[in-house]
Formats: structure tokens, C-alpha cells, sequence
């Protein structure tokens, strides 16, 4: 048998049964390899469930710097009798079972291209703690602590990893770092130089940080200015919202300790994007964050902020659909829903983050795009980038960065107007109008803001004239809102490559390796990055200087490349479509099987057919 | 346009303690049916607020979707107002309070509105105590539409289509007593001596404030089978006790005897004299108020007045804990923690 051997280069794939405090155990484990420097990658692959059913926690450790899955795995760690055959019948041959020896396995599992580490988890447990409710927890702390022997890891890391977890509760660290030694000494007791697959120390990550999105966007929206958030509790959207609500709650209190930001669990999703619209059309900057259901449901509202122009921010975590779909599983499939939200003539601009570092910046410039433009701004995200946590920069704050608050007249200046104030009135034809806040001034500045039709002065009308006047300026806004988006990340890695990709969010990593892979394969493509929608002309001339171009993303229908299509008016032809359907993160040995699948199959077609 | 105000105005109209005419009160000419009792009920919202000498543009109007909901436009003209979504209203009020705790929230709604498409919002903002005004114009149909049968539509009751609705009624009053509102009450657009001084006492009340007033459909829902008629209403109503509202800065000396009210003081220091009759019960009772409204109920009387009071409850932003100053006047420096905080948040992610 060849076992596989490698140095800071392997998957390891932990099975448990949730809410059996595998997670933090686990991410204790990934949190030592990237506090060893070691770019890492941990994927939580968990059920729509509290307790008892399979979850699995993916780690990627890689050198290299490649972060997306990669596809199988080497080391299993496999804690979970519910999942115990497949975990043991999927593993990569010449790889390593970490199982619970307190049971032997049966006579089924009879692989001989793998290694198998049996320790008795459980009757070591039973014969070293002593309250038995921390036995379930502790035992998964043994087996982390066994890892740190079998990989050659640094211990120290993993100790003081526990003793900064629990410094505020020094008598919980005690038994933890116990049980790190316990696992420890078995393992380098009964399995010694038995794995061949090493982690050691390499400053490869100096400044990083290992976040996951949510949290920085919840933080991006505090440094945003966010002051109101409206919101109800859906998965995987959930924590943007209580990361928000911890961090005003830590650092934005007036004098006095009072709050400065209003956090409103709502009845439903209707409610949450009402509450958020009310406090923006007050002159608030609020948010709300939900996922796929969530924007069908605020759908409505969303229409009613693009006609009335009230700048609110959604996030919006993409979850599995249609309908429930998998609550728990990763998905790029609510572009054209978030990308056409409501009934009508209706588009509203996207974000689209591809790291926790794009999450904060994403999130904290929303809210100046919003305001800046008086329309809703989308920020796209996903369960996986943002449940997961990811290795990114270190967030930054431009401290010369002043707020946009956009067209807004106070009290002075609708005193000493010089022209008719009307609300939607198009003063400086770049389609954004002046509003004002309800309060302002005694006299002045005053209107009724509705979703049905309206003129210049927000007076109600059914005059088709005046509709299409205000419709067609909305138009015009929208080429403002164009000049104003992040532009695409563009890569020329090989300026004579014929074909290139397009891609967006989460799937940044594995095409950051896919690209890599096809190239040693002498496939080479040129990249581009989609950071936001409506789409700029670059985007076009990219489309229009290869030959092939493929459109890599999430979702079955292709959305972002209907989406391309539509909006550049593209014969269809011209992108061919790469949906990766599986619910899990996207990988690159998939990416590079389906452009070179492509690449050897597809006739050329000719370039510049834009119209 | 079915009511104009004529133009010609006295050139001593009175003026109220900021020097505003209840001219500056008004809003454009309505164009609901001639005799439509919303229309009433803009112009006693009207009053109170040129009674109470509440500036205008203190005050937001917010409403849903329906005829109740287009008045916001026919009251209040220097107001701001939001015409939001049907059955949306409360949270649209609920965010724009949280942007700004010092302006007066008054929510305009419907029986269609409240009861139905926005029941989960209305019991919501109830139970988050938002300090609002919340006035339902209550007519037990669907003007827009034609006259189909709302949900406050008595089991019974007939509209101008003649077939008599079969389905339970929601009291608006009596759920919002079991949500915890802190101020119930219940008019009738057709009694406006009696409505001012119920909504200048919702005004006055710190929290959510209910006020539903049965308001005839003349067009779909004013025939002589429907319990929501003008003359079934004023066959059928028994008024609580009959309130008078103090406000602070008018003390005046008791013109009822002592022993015949009770009296309530709020928030600001205004006072409610609540003059009892015999039949009248603890408005400060909760139970007592949902027993009265079933009591009437059951005898097919329509129970109006002052149902329920509670002054001593928090509003949203006392629960919330949120700042003293308006969220929506805090600038930059006060909202961004700055680069040394974020670097200190960054290390916990290392």
C-alpha cells in the first residue's frame, strides 16, 4: 500500500453528529494550522438540525495558498456511527481512519489501500472524566489532541489556542488542555510514525486573519453608519444581523451607555425590510439581512424603495433553492431574483464579495451607495463564505473616508433655494433627485412618498406622460448607478489566450486553482472577477476579446450568464455556461474537468457579435 | 374630487400657541365619496393637532394601501407622509420611529389594511409598544375594490350586496388589549365631540396608541343590514366613560364634581378626566376591558370611548436602550469606531 505523505498538503474530513460540540473542537484544530501560519480551509458541511443527525467539517490545509475545496479527502476523522461506512468508503485510497476503537469495526470494512487509527475515544473518556455530560465534548478535544501527534504539530499552538479561549474561564481550560495531552500521548504512544502527512510551522500567513463573512459584513455595516436594522432569523443570514447587534452593543454607546443603533427582530421578512425602509426614508442608514425566501418575501417592499428612491441595504446570504431547498448548503442562485427583485420594471445594483475582507468594505460602502443613488443596494453573499470561515486581509478603514450621504437638503438650504424644489425632480440630470427628512423645516421640504405613480413634485398622477418621464429617469439613474460599482477583477494572464472565464463570489478560490491546474495542463485563460452589478463596459470588451468565454457559478440555470446575455444584449452562444449543481463549494478539479471538456468539444465561434 | 374646502378663509381665524391656523393643519381636497366617514376623521385628526399646537412638520403620517390609507394626503400638508404597501404601514413606522424618537408617528389604516393583509404587523408593533398613534378607519369592507366583506365584518352583517357575512369578526380593540397595547380606544366618525379628545389623548399617551373608529362605507356598506351603518352605529353604541383631555399647560380646575372622575395623568403631565357612568368599568383593567368588549359584544352593542389604558408601559426604545438622541442626527464620528478598534477586533480573529 502507498500511503499518502505530504507536508502542510491534505484534506481532513471530521464526521460527527451535530450539537455534539464537534464544531468547536474542530475549528480549534483549523484555527492551530493557521496560527502555524499554514493556509487553511474549513468547511462546515452541517444538516438543518439541533441534534443527532451527520455533520461533516472539511479542513483544506495547502501551502500553496489554494482555498477552495479540492475534492476528497485524506484523513478522516470518523466520530459519527450513522455515517461511519460511507465516511470509511469514501476515503482517498492510501489515506488514514481515525475511528473510535472502543467498538471494533466488522468485518465489512476491510479496505487494505488505508490506514486505520483505532483509538477507544469513548472508554478513554469514561475512565478519565469524571462528569459524564463533558464526557461527549471532551472526547472530541482527545481526538484533536491525537491529531497534533499524528501530523507532528506544534502542541504549544493547540494549548494556548484553549488557554486563550477560555481566558475569562481559566478552570474550563484545565481539562480541555488535559484532554489534549491524553489524546496526545496515545496517539504518539500506540501510532507513532505511523501518518504520513505532517503540518509544520511556516510564516506563510504573517498579517491574516481567519474570519468569516458574516461576522465582517455585521461589522462593515457598523463602520458603514448603519443605524437601524430590521431582520428575521433565517439561515444562513442569521449572524450578520447578531454580529452587528455585539458589535454596537461593544462599541457604538453614547455616554450615558445607551445604544446607538436600533436592532428589531421582526415578525417576518416583510417586516424587517419595512422597518429597514421606514428608518431610511427617516434618514437612517438601515439595513436588513436574509436569504433566498427571505428576498421573495421582501420582494414587494423592494419595489416599492426602486419607485419611491429610499436607500435601503439588503444582505442577502444565498442559501440552496428553490423554496426551502437545503437551508444549511451553499448556492450562487438568487442573482436574477436580487438582480430583478420585484413586479414592474425594477433592477437594483449588486454586490458581490468574494472574501470576508469584501465583505466589510462591500457592506460598509452600501450604505453610501444606497444613499448616494436612493435605491436599494443588494449585497450578495453565500452560506459558504459567509458561515465559513476564510483566511483574508486584514479588514481596513480608509480614515480619510468621509460618509455619502447623497442628495439630502437640510433646513438652510431649502431656506435659500434658489429653484422649485420638487422631490423627484431630476435638478442635475444625472437621474438622482434631492429628498428631504421628515422634520427638517416648517415650510419647506415636505412630500408624500408612495409606490404608486407619481410626478416631479410626488404628486400622485395616471398621466402615461409623466409615468414614463419618471420611468425612463430611473432609466438614467441606472447609468449613473453603472459609473458608480466596483469594477471587475480582471486577469491577462496570457494576453494571446483565446478563451476566458467569468466568474463571481465563492468561487474565486477554486478558480484561483483551476486556472493554475489548466495552465500546467497548457490551458491558459484570462479571468474576470464580477464584483458588481449593473455591469460596465469592461466586462463587455473582455466578452469580446476571446474567443470562448465560460461563465463559471452555482447554480443550474447559469443565472449570472443570463443575466450577461440580457443586459449586453449577447448572443447566447457567445457564453457557455459552467452551472456547478452540487451544493457544496464549488471545487476545481470540476472546473478544470468542464473547461477542458468544453475546450476539446466546442468549435470556436466568432468574436464581436455584441450588439 | 368629491369635497372641496372653500378657499375663502376668515382673516382672524384663530391661531394656536406656535401662532398656526388650523388652516396649516389641513392637506388636499379629498377625493373620497361625498360623505365618506374617513373624511370625518382626517378633519378630527385635524383638530387635535391644531388643538394640541403640535407643529406640523413634527409629525409623520404614515399608512398602508385602501381608502382609509389615501387620507394621509387630504390632512397635515406640511407633514411628511409614506403611502407604504398594504398591511405594512406598522413597520414602516416601527423603522421610521427607530431613525427618529423625537417626531410624532401618526399610522393610518384600514379594517381591510389592519385586520387581514396586516394583522401580523399590527399585533407586532402592539407588542413592541412603538410610540405611535395607530388610527384605524374602520368601515368592515373593501372600498377599492367594491365593497367586499373585511374582517371586522359582524358575523350577520350585510353590505349593499346583500349577502350577510359568515365569518367571525376581529375586534381590533379587544386584540390589541390582549397584545399589551397601553392605550385602546374606540370612536365613531359620525361623533366627532366625542373622537377629538380620544385622539389627542392617543397623541398625548407615550407608546402605542389604538384608536379604531367604525367609519361607514356610504357606497358598499351603509344599508340597513350592515351593523357598520350610521344608523346602526348610533343605535348601538354605548359610549365608556366620557373623557375630557387636560393638557399640561391648560390646567384647569375640576368643572365635574369630585367623586364623579377619574382621573389619569400621562406622560407629559396632561391629564385624561375620565367622567364614569354607571355602566362603565376600570379602564386600567385589562381583564375588564376585554369582558366590557365582550359583554357589549354579545348584546350587540358596539362598546366605544377610552377601552383600556396603561401609561406606565416602555416604548421600543426604552426596551431597545437605545440613545436619548435621534439615531438619525448621529454623525460619523459617532457611528464609526476608526481604525484603532478595528485592529483590536482583528486580533480576536487571529
Amino acid at each position: 500500500m502507498n500511503k499518502l505523505a505530504s507536508v502542510n498538503d491534505f484534506v481532513i474530513r471530521f464526521a460527527n453528529m451535530n450539537g455534539s460540540g464537534s464544531a468547536s473542537a474542530n475549528s480549534l484544530f483549523a484555527k492551530a494550522v493557521f496560527r502555524m501560519g499554514i493556509p487553511v480551509s474549513p468547511k462546515n458541511i452541517f444538516p438543518s438540525n439541533i441534534q443527532g443527525l451527520p455533520t461533516w467539517y472539511e479542513v483544506r490545509i495547502c501551502e500553496h495558498g489554494y482555498l477552495g475545496r479540492r475534492g476528497g479527502y485524506d484523513f478522516a476523522v470518523a466520530i459519527n456511527g450513522q455515517t461511519l461506512k460511507r465516511d470509511y468508503t469514501d476515503l482517498l485510497p492510501g489515506g488514514y481512519f481515525l475511528y473510535d476503537a472502543t467498538r471494533p469495526l466488522d468485518q465489512t470494512y476491510d479496505r487494505e489501500d488505508i490506514t486505520l487509527i483505532g483509538i477507544p475515544l469513548t472508554k478513554i473518556c469514561n475512565q478519565n472524566i469524571e462528569n459524564p455530560k463533558l464526557r461527549p465534548l471532551l472526547k472530541n478535544i482527545i481526538y484533536v489532541g491525537a491529531l497534533a501527534a499524528l501530523f507532528d504539530m506544534d502542541f504549544s499552538v493547540l494549548t494556548d489556542a484553549i488557554t486563550k479561549q477560555f481566558a475569562k474561564k481559566p478552570k474550563l481550560a484545565a481539562p480541555n488542555i488535559n484532554c489534549l495531552e491524553i489524546g496526545y500521548n496515545y496517539a504518539s504512544e500506540h501510532f507513532k510514525d505511523i501518518c504520513d502527512l505532517k503540518i509544520t510551522s511556516k510564516k506563510i500567513l504573517d498579517r491574516h486573519i481567519l474570519m468569516d463573512g458574516n461576522a465582517a459584513t455585521g461589522l462593515g455595516a457598523v463602520y458603514g453608519g448603519a443605524t437601524v436594522a430590521g431582520w428575521y432569523p433565517i439561515t444562513p443570514s442569521t449572524s450578520v444581523v447578531e454580529a452587528f447587534d455585539t458589535f454596537t452593543k461593544k462599541y457604538r454607546l453614547d455616554d450615558a451607555g445607551k445604544r446607538r443603533a436600533a436592532v428589531i427582530q421582526a415578525e417576518d421578512e416583510l417586516a424587517a425590510i419595512g422597518i429597514a425602509i421606514g428608518a431610511a426614508w427617516n434618514g437612517a442608514r438601515a439595513f436588513t439581512a436574509t436569504s433566498g425566501p427571505g428576498v421573495s418575501l421582501m420582494s414587494e417592499f423592494l419595489g416599492l424603495a426602486y419607485f419611491a428612491e429610499i436607500p435601503v441595504v439588503l444582505m442577502d446570504i444565498q442559501r440552496v433553492g428553490p423554496s426551502t431547498g437545503m437551508p444549511t448548503r451553499t448556492q450562487q442562485s438568487d442573482i436574477l431574483t436580487c438582480a430583478y427583485a420585484s413586479h414592474g420594471d425594477t433592477k437594483h445594483p449588486l454586490l458581490l464579495p468574494a472574501s470576508p475582507f469584501e465583505c466589510f468594505d462591500m457592506a460598509a460602502d452600501s450604505f453610501d451607495l444606497a444613499e448616494a443613488l436612493q435605491t436599494p443596494v443588494i449585497l450578495v453573499s453565500d452560506l459558504d463564505l459567509g458561515m465559513n470561515d476564510h483566511i483574508t486581509q486584514p479588514l481596513k478603514w480608509d480614515h480619510a473616508k468621509t460618509y455619502n450621504r447623497g442628495k439630502v437638503l437640510d433646513h438652510d438650504q431649502l431656506e435659500n433655494l434658489d429653484w422649485t424644489w420638487g422631490r423627484y425632480l431630476d435638478k442635475d440630470k444625472d437621474g438622482v433627485c434631492y429628498r428631504t427628512y421628515p422634520g427638517t423645516h416648517p415650510e419647506k421640504g415636505a412630500y408624500f412618498t408612495r409606490g404608486s405613480s407619481h410626478d416631479e413634485f410626488a404628486r400622485y398622477t395616471e398621466d402615461g406622460r409623466v409615468y414614463k418621464r419618471c420611468m425612463d429617469r430611473l432609466d438614467k439613474k441606472w447609468q449613473t448607478t453603472r459609473t458608480m460599482m466596483p469594477a471587475p477583477e480582471i486577469r491577462m494572464t496570457d494576453h494571446k489566450a483565446l478563451a476566458g472565464v467569468i466568474f463571481y463570489g465563492t468561487t474565486a478560490d477554486a478558480m484561483n486553482e483551476a486556472v493554475d491546474l489548466l495552465a500546467a495542463q497548457g490551458c491558459h485563460l484570462n479571468t474576470l472577477r464580477l464584483k458588481a452589478f449593473p455591469f460596465q463596459d469592461a466586462i463587455l470588451e473582455f466578452i469580446q476579446a476571446h474567443d470562448q468565454v465560460f461563465v463559471v457559478e452555482q447554480n443550474r440555470d447559469s443565472q449570472m450568464r443570463t443575466l450577461l446575455i440580457n443586459e449586453f444584449n449577447l448572443d447566447p452562444a457567445r457564453l457557455v455556461p459552467i452551472p456547478y449543481v452540487e451544493a457544496i463549494p464549488i471545487d476545481a478539479a470540476f472546473i478544470c474537468r468542464s473547461i477542458r471538456h468544453n475546450t476539446e468539444q466546442a468549435p470556436r465561434t466568432d468574436k464581436g457579435d455584441a450588439s | 374630487m368629491s369635497s372641496h374646502r372653500p378657499v375663502f378663509r376668515h382673516p382672524n381665524l384663530p391661531a394656536n400657541d406656535l401662532g398656526y391656523t388650523r388652516r396649516d393643519y389641513e392637506g388636499l381636497d379629498s377625493t373620497l365619496c361625498a360623505g365618506c366617514g374617513h373624511d370625518s376623521i382626517s378633519n378630527a385628526i385635524i383638530s387635535a393637532c391644531f388643538e394640541l399646537s403640535i407643529a406640523p412638520h413634527r409629525i409623520a403620517k404614515i399608512s398602508g394601501i385602501g381608502c382609509s390609507s389615501k387620507t394621509p394626503a387630504y390632512f397635515l400638508g406640511k407633514s411628511h407622509g409614506f403611502n407604504a404597501v398594504h398591511g405594512r404601514m406598522p413597520s414602516v413606522a416601527t423603522g421610521a420611529n427607530m431613525a427618529n424618537r423625537d417626531l410624532l408617528y401618526i399610522g393610518v389604516s384600514g379594517d381591510g389594511d389592519t385586520a387581514s393583509i396586516g394583522m401580523g404587523q399590527f399585533v407586532h408593533a402592539t407588542r413592541r409598544n412603538i410610540n405611535m398613534v395607530y388610527i384605524v378607519m374602520n368601515n368592515g369592507c373593501y372600498g377599492l375594490t367594491k365593497g367586499q366583506d373585511s374582517a371586522t365584518a359582524d358575523k350577520g352583517s350585510a353590505s349593499r350586496k346583500g349577502r350577510p357575512s359568515p365569518f367571525e369578526a376581529i375586534d381590533l380593540c379587544e386584540t390589541a388589549v390582549q397584545m399589551g397595547a397601553g392605550f385602546v380606544a374606540r370612536g365613531f366618525s359620525g361623533d366627532k365631540d366625542h373622537l377629538i379628545p380620544l385622539i389627542k389623548a392617543a397623541i398625548k399617551h407615550k407608546g402605542f396608541a389604538l384608536v379604531d373608529v367604525i367609519s361607514p362605507c356610504v357606497t358598499f356598506n351603509n344599508t340597513a343590514t350592515s351593523t357598520k351603518s350610521y344608523h346602526w352605529v348610533r343605535d348601538h353604541m354605548e359610549a365608556t366613560a366620557a373623557v375630557d383631555f387636560v393638557p399640561m399647560e391648560k390646567e384647569i380646575t375640576a368643572e365635574y364634581q369630585q367623586g364623579s372622575a377619574t382621573t389619569i395623568t400621562l406622560h407629559d403631565g396632561s391629564r385624561l378626566d375620565l367622567h364614569k357612568s354607571d355602566s362603565t368599568f376600570d379602564v386600567t383593567d385589562r381583564q375588564a376591558a376585554i369582558k366590557a368588549l365582550e359583554d357589549h359584544r354579545e348584546q350587540g352593542q358596539i362598546l366605544t370611548g377610552l377601552l383600556h389604558i396603561n401609561h406606565g408601559l416602555e416604548d421600543t426604545h426604552d426596551i431597545l436602550d437605545t440613545t436619548a438622541t435621534p439615531l438619525n442626527t448621529l454623525t460619523q464620528k459617532e457611528l464609526c469606531p476608526g481604525n484603532e478598534v478595528l485592529a483590536e477586533i482583528a486580533n480576536t480573529y487571529r
